[in-house]
């Protein structure tokens, strides 16, 4: 859990010194390096970006893991995995909103409109919004399985299209969005293979029945 | 007889510390530190060479950025796209150190008279050094203010004697995979290139810089030397140069040949026209919070906009 809190936890307190600084990002005189370099609006929201993509990515990698790892104990961690996630992915937005367009709601339509990539992330946002909000106990109760485990499959949407969000703001041909779009490749494979073994063992214990 | 029975506390004699080693202890550790130190400092030893090297002389100084702020010494060299160094702002200034800028020549080829290798000391006239303040604007949106020390590009290629078949200057930068270790991703197609139309090259503003602050320019800022042209954005301005070829076609850059889409053999600064992938209407000054409105030709429209008359920018972006 406190994990989780570290990168947001190390952003704010380069903010906190950048800040307290006046802003004269030249704090870091011991490397001669800003931490949060010349442009610390990106770099805050790409730092942002790339924790809620990690999160993202590991929230969908704990079902997999514990079943191929026989570790239920895994699964309990998924909510909190998933809520966080969702936090540096709120954290993400509200930095470009506040910090890159302070509020010119004009220019943020015309964004979500033209820039492809936002309109991507903005459909991932809004998709992780439900499921964040029925995350609760109480939420799976009130909804029913069913209905419940229908809204989180919206996970399944959103890491193919947070990642090609990544891909597509790219310049030139970067490594890195490449990698994580190998990494949900392989998770949503994942998935497929163990839904085919489901029906299988299913259709095996029927015709032994 | 003196049996003597080992306790599990009792050490072989082989077990104990070599008294020399013992006694040097601290110096060792000591030693560890500076090593440890000295890995994580000699990156910056190649920028120290550039801080501690001796002021040019600089013949003549002109700002042409107005009133705006210089940017700050440490913001130019921690925030550079210089991919052959890493695709993240902060891998050239960390990574750059391997280049070696002593000796340097730079190939001189094609269409002119005149050609052949020729060293740094004989290119440029270090007794005719200039400063110029320019606006710097990346494709990217975000923008500086710099002061370069070089000489106008012109003056360089006049001494070549280009023929009337030149009608394009080509530039590239050194790739050597061995100085360069962003070279092993193809985030672009290496070396390096990038070129102008003639007239642009013989421009006034067209600048070949080989200093920074008055300093030698820095590996992660295009040491030992570069070209500027502030009316286009930022890529066009290649580091490192290596090669100078006139020629009768047309070339094409490398951000243009990943992308031509969107990244087009002119490139000027035109908040008219955007990225296909984002707005160029404004612009991020680093150190400024608020976003600025970008001007047309960054500002050298004055300067600038007759080598474009009649040229339908849309399309010639």
């Amino acid at each position: 859990m406190i994990g989780m809190a570290l990168p947001l936890s190390w952003l704010l307190y380069n903010w906190a010194l950048a800040v307290d600084e006046g802003f004269n990002l030249g704090y870091l005189t011991s490397l001669g390096f800003h931490q949060l370099t010349a442009n610390p609006i990106e770099y805050t929201n790409r730092f942002l970006g790339d924790w809620a993509l990690r999160f993202l990515l590991a929230s969908l990698a704990v079902t997999p893991l514990a079943r191929i790892f026989k570790f239920n104990q895994l699964v309990a961690y998924r909510r909190m995995i998933g809520l966080w996630a969702f936090a540096y992915v709120s954290i993400h937005l509200s930095s470009y909103i506040v910090l890159d367009q302070f509020f010119d709601w004009g220019e943020i339509w015309g964004d979500i409109l033209k820039r492809n990539f936002i309109t991507l992330g903005m459909i991932s946002f809004t998709l992780l919004i439900p499921m964040a909000f029925t995350s609760t106990k109480g939420w799976i109760k009130r909804l029913g399985a069913k209905v419940w485990k229908r809204i989180h499959k919206a996970i399944y949407v959103v890491a193919p299209l947070a990642t090609v969000h990544y891909f597509m703001m790219a310049k030139g041909n970067q490594l890195d969005p490449k990698i994580y779009i190998g990494i949900v490749a392989v998770l949503l494979g994942a998935r497929i293979w163990f839904y085919f073994q489901d029906k299988t063992k299913a259709a095996n214990r029927k015709a032994a029945a | 007889m003196l049996i003597k029975t080992k306790k599990p506390w009792d050490l072989s004699e082989n077990e104990v510390t070599p008294e020399a080693l013992y006694l040097n202890r601290r110096k060792i550790i000591q030693g560890f530190g500076v090593a440890a130190a000295a890995a994580v400092i000699s990156p910056f030893l190649g920028w120290q060479k550039a801080i501690a090297a001796p002021d040019f002389t600089v013949i003549k100084k002109t700002n042409y950025a107005g009133d705006e702020e210089l940017n700050s010494y440490k913001d130019i060299t921690t925030y550079n796209n210089y991919y052959e160094f890493g695709t993240s702002k902060s891998d050239p200034a960390r990574n750059a150190h391997t280049l070696i800028t002593e000796p340097w020549s730079v190939k001189v080829s094609g269409e002119a008279e005149k050609t052949g290798s020729i060293a740094l000391e004989d290119l440029i006239d270090f007794n005719a050094l200039e400063e110029r303040i320019y606006r710097h604007r990346c494709v990217e949106t975000w923008s500086m203010v710099m002061p370069w020390v070089g000489v106008p590009l012109a003056a360089v290629l006049k001494k070549f004697n280009p023929t009337s078949n030149a009608k394009f200057v080509r530039f590239e930068t050194i790739a050597d995979p061995k100085q360069m270790p962003g070279l092993r991703s193809r985030v672009l197609d290496w070396p390096y290139t990038e070129g102008l139309r003639i007239d642009e090259a013989m421009h006034p503003l067209s600048f070949l810089v080989v200093g920074l602050y008055g300093k030698p320019i820095p590996n992660q800022n295009g040491a030992p030397i570069r070209l500027v042209v502030p009316w286009k954005y930022g890529f066009k301005s290649i580091k490192s140069i290596v090669s100078i070829r006139f020629q009768e076609t047309q070339p094409v850059g490398s951000w243009e040949e990943n992308n031509s889409r969107e990244y087009g053999f002119y490139s000027n600064v035109n908040p008219d026209v955007d990225h296909p992938r984002w707005s160029q209407k404004r612009e991020r000054r680093i150190g400024e919070f608020f976003k600025r409105k970008t001007l047309m030709f960054n500002g050298y429209g004055e300067e600038v906009a007759s080598l474009y008359t009649g040229m339908d920018l849309q399309k010639n972006f």
